[in-house]
């Protein structure tokens, strides 16, 4: 099953090696990673999705994690309400004939085409967990050609 | 006033109390070693091999409690270090490494002599800097002193550029250090106790099992306060060696694949497990599904992912074992009705007693024995990792903590020696053993040429056998004895000891045992004993890897 957790670290050399490397050492997975600064650009904040079995494994994962000393806090969104979004980018097939079709999917879902050539486009979109997996059926009728996604970012409301 | 960088390192150890560095010198830490150059601060001595100083560390700081250091150059110095590290980091061990570092300008370059130690000590290491700024150096250095030493003790590494070294900044010791995201946890959660206290007084068959924490944290006293209130049984880990008097009438010795059989018998029935400063490691607990399947658990430990990890935990306390003990000594207000549990366990000790088959040869556990004797028990006692640790584990009775230095979570081949080094440096007053066999003797034999030059006089007994005793022994009973390259050659070790300036005595007879334990103990040098002892001798009780821990194979018991 997958977890949602946040990690504020100290924003130092060699971070993100450690929490990766913890992970990697105790054989745990991640799903999607994300980091950036916070408003106080000596704090980074991590959004790491997580592949755990059972409680358990979840419980270690954040107790390792905390005992790393660059590791502030870490917050399980298991257990708590909060607010997730994803952004992808997706290379589609793509004609201008096709060009109703699309938008009719864009007013259900946040998104647009922001590049297109004679037979592909870009389109980039924003939602939570459920909206992308919804929006990626849709476009896959189209043709999916080529897709990044940034990994899920979480904040608590 | 303006310091260099490495005349600010060796200033904050010398603020920070150290005594003794083991180092070894090269390219990239010539400034630091240039400044050691009749340096008064502090004992420093020369290993001939960088892992010999990071065992000599280790070992310094298991008997002394204080933070031992090492030192030596970039790349192949730095990742010789990295087994002592990994073997601190495994049984909890305060130490700070300190590695040279090709200049800031030449990171990434692959230079000569380049090695990426923190990112190669990364998961060996409590934490690790690499300084890349001469004005971050005495903050560093006092960091890494305490994140070694506070919390759930562990080896800090500090990688130091050589233009760090050389540069120079005004020097100001840091008072006090405060670290946001690092709070370890020392007092127990009084709920808590008090939810453990009541269990503790309802059980019928409470059984204590002790770890290195008891150790690590100084609780023996609070420990024995405590047993003898509840008057139950007390066993212990490998670790846990010397956390409580091994002829105590409540002790069971130690448990898990090598322990006694009562303990592990006792600890399968027990309906109450109260772990102290000790993490259920696989060794111990054998078969986890099959582990003690009638007891609740009262776990008490520092590092909270110690908590719940193997075993299900019902009152988990967080905290120093020390402080949590003394809280819950006046918990208890009575001692729970055990009777019919200690009677049975008196029984279990009947049934199964330690013995082995004395051949009348020299037998391994004899030896042991008759070091006890000789030392009337009162000696520090270091092993190296096979057979002989164990019987050194079993047939030496400890009564103090910190005598007996082992290397238990990483199971290091060539800790011994090295670390025997450390310990007499560290309590110069005591009759240091280091009990070996004739493997792993040869893993760091050179420091033989340490403890002359040094006159640092500890007793080394080779319990040699021609064999990888343990791996031997496994081939024997798991492997239809094939012994698939175990037999080993060694030196005459008698002639090797005496090439190095040392004494050696060889001992082939029962009779010459004690003569030889005597005369290495009045010798003023350092001396090996090649015992030639029975070669196909087995450590028993022995619980097979993977089976439940009362799945015993009893040799003779």
């Amino acid at each position: 099953m997958k977890h949602t957790i946040s990690v504020l670290v100290e924003n130092k050399f060699g971070v993100l090696a450690r929490v990766a490397g913890l992970f990697s050492a105790r054989g745990y997975n991640i799903a999607s990673l994300a980091v950036s600064e916070t408003l106080d650009p000596e704090i980074s904040y991590m959004t790491i999705v997580v592949e755990a079995k059972d409680e358990k494994i979840l419980e270690q994962i954040t107790k390792q994690l905390n005992k790393l000393i660059d590791v502030i806090t870490v917050t399980d969104f298991t257990k708590k309400e909060y607010l997730d979004r994803e952004l992808i980018l997706a290379k589609i097939n793509y004609t201008p004939k096709d060009k109703p079709k699309l938008e009719a999917i864009f007013n259900k879902f946040v998104g647009k085409i922001i590049h297109h050539k004679a037979d592909t486009a870009i389109v980039e979109a924003v939602g939570d967990q459920h909206q992308i997996s919804e929006l990626l059926e849709e476009l896959n009728k189209f043709g999916l050609k080529e897709l990044v996604r940034t990994g899920k970012l979480a904040i608590s409301n | 006033m303006k310091m260099t960088g490495s005349q600010i390192l060796l200033e904050c150890l010398k603020r920070e109390g150290v005594e003794v560095v083991f180092g070894y010198p090269g390219g990239q830490v010539l400034p630091t070693f240039d400044a050691l150059y009749n340096y008064e601060g502090f004992r420093f001595i020369l290993p001939r091999h960088e892992q010999g100083a990071a065992h000599a560390a280790d070992g310094y700081a298991r008997v002394t409690g204080k933070v031992g250091v090492c030192l030596a150059t970039s790349g192949p110095g730095a990742t010789n270090l990295v087994t002592g590290i990994a073997n601190a980091f495994m049984d909890s061990i305060p130490m700070v490494a300190i590695t040279g570092q090709v200049p800031t300008g030449l990171i990434g370059n692959d230079a000569f002599q380049e090695a990426d130690i923190t990112g190669i000590t990364r998961p060996v290491t409590k934490h690790n800097y690499l300084v890349k700024d001469v004005k971050d150096l005495a903050l560093i250095v006092r960091e890494a002193f305490y994140i070694a030493s506070t919390g759930r003790p562990g080896p800090v590494l500090i990688d130091l550029p050589k233009d760090v070294q050389v540069g120079q900044t005004e020097f100001i010791w840091p008072e006090e250090v405060k670290i946001r995201s690092y709070n370890p946890r020392y007092a127990g959660h009084p709920g808590q106790i008090k939810k453990a206290a009541k269990l503790i007084m309802q059980a019928k068959r409470p059984i204590l099992y002790i770890g290195g924490g008891i150790i690590l944290s100084g609780a023996a006293l609070e420990l024995l306060e405590l047993a003898q209130k509840l008057g139950c049984p007390v066993t212990w880990t490998l670790m846990g060696v010397g956390g409580f008097p091994s002829k105590h009438k409540q002790s069971l010795g130690m448990l898990g694949m090598h322990g006694t059989a009562y303990a592990n018998h006792s600890i399968m029935e027990a309906d109450l497990i109260v772990a102290l400063g000790a993490r259920f490691d696989d060794r111990v607990t054998g078969r986890l599904d099959m582990f003690a399947p009638h007891a609740k658990v009262i776990h008490v430990d520092i590092d909270p992912s110690s908590i719940s990890k193997n075993v299900h935990v019902d009152i988990p306390i967080v905290g120093d074992v020390r402080g949590v003990l003394a809280d819950l000594i006046k918990e208890v207000k009575r001692a729970p009705a055990i009777d019919d549990w200690l009677k049975h366990v008196d029984g279990l000790k009947k049934k199964y007693p330690m013995v082995y088959k004395d051949r009348n040869t020299v037998m391994p556990q004899y030896v042991i024995q008759q070091i006890e004797e000789a030392t009337a028990g009162d000696a520090i006692i270091c092993t190296e990792v096979g057979q002989h640790q164990m019987w050194a584990a079993q047939w030496f009775n400890y009564s103090k903590p910190r005598t007996f230095v082992s290397s238990g979570g990483l199971g290091t081949m060539g800790f011994g020696f090295p670390a025997s080094i450390g310990a007499k440096l560290g309590r110069p007053e005591k009759i240091v053993f280091n009990i070996a066999g004739d493997g792993s003797i040869q893993m760091n034999i050179q420091e033989l040429a340490t403890c002359v030059a040094n006159k640092i006089h500890v007793k080394v007994a080779i319990l040699n056998n021609g064999y990888l005793g343990m791996v031997r022994q496994w081939q024997e009973l798991f492997y239809k004895r094939r012994y698939s390259h175990t037999p080993i050659t060694g030196p005459d070790f008698v002639k090797l000891a005496e090439s190095y300036g040392a004494v050696g005595i060889r001992v082939t007879k029962k009779e010459e045992v004690r003569p030889a334990i005597d005369k290495a103990i009045k010798t003023e040098n350092t001396v090996f004993i090649d015992f030639q002892v029975e070669e196909e001798e087995n450590v028993f009780p022995m619980v097979p890897a993977g089976e439940a821990i009362n799945n015993i194979l009893g040799g003779l018991a």
